[in-house]
């Protein structure tokens, strides 16, 4: 178990030399740099190639790209070129906010969605099924910055219950956090009602039955945990997807999250600040996706077998 | 002789069981007017070709029948004395496993895969018998051990047994509670001839060892003599003969069972050919009224297509066949004597 961890965390290197390879040359692709954005409007040519021979931004493209790579290997992101501060500091700033709103929306999503799928799949074609999936296509469907001005509209405008952007307590987060959520609750009851439909069939449920074990149980126990696999899949990689910071649901209510930094960063072509944060979107995806591996052998003592050889 | 004999309290009385299933191609009539007995500590043999109702009749037992599509209707459905027809869930809940249990056919699929197996025995018991998880765990590794399994693999998976092993597993789970009705579906089916062997061993001790009553349903008719005291043969959906294992196998009456056995290979003279029944069984969704074996029957005439009754033919021997009406009628399978 711990080799195969260790194995995968290893692997996690090549793929981030991939990333930051593929994501520092196409910032350098992008027309315009950041010294457009910096310099003042009556800058001559020599301060402008002062300020990118300061900025380090002169020289072969390759050569500004390993010397990058070299400092990323030893743990320094290098400094963002238009906040002029260290990029690690500035990613590690805004990423409590975004952690606090990926968290909500999966509680959100969770408690939604894993009660909505079961039902569905144990009404099988009963109106609570149709219910169901009609509000599980709803969540998926509705554009998420739709449904969160929507949300401002009645909860924060009409009703005043909460406020309409900004962080802090907890008022500020039950708004993001259902906009965000609702549409990972969609997919998360999609997938709970087929995994649980296919499991409701297996033979083993019928052993459980006929050694008298209640129907509550049958289902919470006996099926729920032979369904865990696919969810515990889909809740990851939705998961994963929100721990890189959701933009529109973040403009929209001014959350101060990795999304709009991102984005920013992107667009002021600060090439530091936006391969940083690309790449470390990239580490906490794939360690995501490493919990959720390590997550089925605790479910499924099959594959926990399997990562022991 | 035309009067059944009364087992002193039977085990199991069924008495007219009906189970249909409704779907959308139609009513398939799985299970038509079923009665059946099991008296303490007997086995009974459920023999019949696939899709004559054998394990439907067992889930209806342990009100199992998956509802909807199916429909489950008895006039009489008594486990010791107890009408299993007018109880509550709750109360399904508390005989099953603890006073009828099933085995069922493929081990492979029977026992649930993220749980170990000790902890599915050990469920069985702390359900039932009033005891703590702790203590259910020490009697699931006694079960294990009883049916020859080392205790110290209580801990370890399902996918980490063999196929026999995972059947004796099954065995025990079904026998944790000592049920006083045993029901085995074809329980080595899904298993390899040596095995078959060694699990028929091991139920026929443990039933000996805490008279458990039994119904064995298989197409085999060597387990059915090697294990069972009476023998019911099905056929869409209904007993067409039953008696004891001498009076079923030895002194055949009814043209279906004369067919099972004309079907059987004989070891004694390898070169003679098999004599398979002509014909399928009849559509489910579309019985003939009357006896359901008639389109199939090589002795049928006009009679054969009213409802069937049931004829007596000694105190433990009935068939559901009219052409002994005729003066003179046998079949020609010869009876042994």
């Amino acid at each position: 178990m711990y080799r195969y961890i260790l194995k995968r965390i290893l692997m996690m290197i090549p793929v981030l030399i991939a990333v930051s390879f593929v994501v520092y040359f196409l910032m350098d692709l992008a027309p315009g740099d950041i010294i457009s954005s910096m310099a003042p409007q009556d800058a001559t040519e020599a301060e402008i190639e002062m300020m990118r021979e300061e900025l380090g931004l002169n020289g072969p493209l390759i050569q500004r790209y390993f010397r990058y790579l070299g400092n990323l290997l030893k743990g320094d992101m290098g400094m963002s070129l238009s906040l002029k501060r260290p990029v690690a500091e500035v990613f590690f700033e805004r990423f409590p906010a975004t952690l606090q709103l990926a968290l909500a929306a999966t509680v959100v999503a969770v408690v939604i969605a894993i009660p909505l799928g079961i039902a569905a799949a144990t009404h099988h074609r009963s109106f609570l099924d149709g219910f169901s999936m009609v509000t599980a296509m709803l969540g998926v469907s509705m554009p998420g910055f739709w449904l969160a001005l929507l949300l401002i509209m009645w909860f924060s405008l009409g009703l005043k219950w909460f406020p309409s952007g900004g962080s802090g307590d907890f008022k500020h987060l039950v708004l993001p956090s259902l906009a965000l959520g609702a549409g990972q609750a969609g997919t998360l009851t999609r997938i709970t009602r087929s995994s649980m439909l296919d499991v409701i069939r297996q033979d083993y449920l019928r052993t459980a039955r006929a050694k008298g074990v209640s129907e509550k149980q049958v289902i919470r126990k006996h099926a729920l945990k032979n369904a865990l696999i696919p969810i515990i899949t889909v809740f990851g990689s939705t998961f994963g997807n929100l721990l890189g910071g959701a933009v529109a649901i973040e403009t929209v209510f001014s959350w101060p999250g990795i999304g709009r930094l991102t984005v920013s960063a992107v667009n002021t072509r600060d090439i530091t600040l936006a391969t940083g944060c690309i790449i470390m979107f990239t580490v906490i995806l794939t360690v995501t996706m490493l919990l959720v591996d390590i997550a089925y052998a605790f479910v499924d003592p099959r594959i926990k077998a399997q990562y022991t050889k | 002789m035309n009067e059944p004999v009364k087992n002193d309290a039977p085990v199991l009385n069924i008495e007219n069981l009906n189970v249909k299933f409704v779907t959308e191609d139609g009513v398939v009539r799985a299970v038509n007017g079923l009665d059946l007995q099991v008296g303490k500590g007997k086995a009974l043999g459920l023999v019949g070709e696939t899709g004559a109702g054998k394990t439907t009749t067992a889930l209806s037992i342990l009100r199992l029948v998956p509802d909807p599509p199916g429909v489950v209707d008895c006039e009489k459905l008594e486990l010791n004395g107890k009408d299993i027809m007018g109880m509550s869930t709750h109360e399904l809940e508390q005989i099953r496993g603890k006073e009828v249990s099933m085995i069922f056919q493929d081990p492979m699929t029977a026992l649930n895969p993220v749980f170990t197996v000790g902890d599915q025995i050990a469920e069985s018991i702390h359900l039932h018998e009033n005891v703590s998880m702790v203590e259910a765990q020490k009697k699931a590794v006694e079960m294990l051990e009883l049916v020859g399994i080392p205790g110290d693999r209580a801990g370890e998976y399902p996918h980490q047994f063999s196929g026999g092993m995972k059947q004796r597993v099954v065995i025990s789970i079904a026998l944790a509670c000592h049920p006083q009705l045993l029901i085995a579906d074809e329980p080595t089916t899904a298993l390899d001839v040596t095995i078959q062997a060694q699990v028929l061993d091991l139920m026929k001790e443990l039933r000996t060892k805490y008279d458990t009553s039994l119904i064995m349903i298989t197409h085999d008719l060597g387990i059915v003599a090697e294990i069972c005291d009476e023998v019911a043969v099905m056929y869409a959906g209904n007993v067409v003969e039953k008696g004891t294992l001498e009076d079923v196998f030895n002194h055949t009456l009814h043209p279906y069972t004369e067919g099972l056995f004309n079907s059987l290979p004989n070891i004694n003279d390898r070169k003679a050919m098999l004599k398979p029944i002509p014909g399928l069984m009849p559509d489910p969704t579309d019985l003939p009224e009357g006896c359901p074996f008639y389109p199939r029957c090589q002795y049928a005439d006009e009679a054969c297509k009213k409802p069937q009754q049931k004829k007596y033919v000694s105190d433990t021997h009935y068939i559901r066949c009219c052409a002994y009406d005729r003066e003179g009628f046998h079949i020609e399978r010869k009876e042994k004597t």
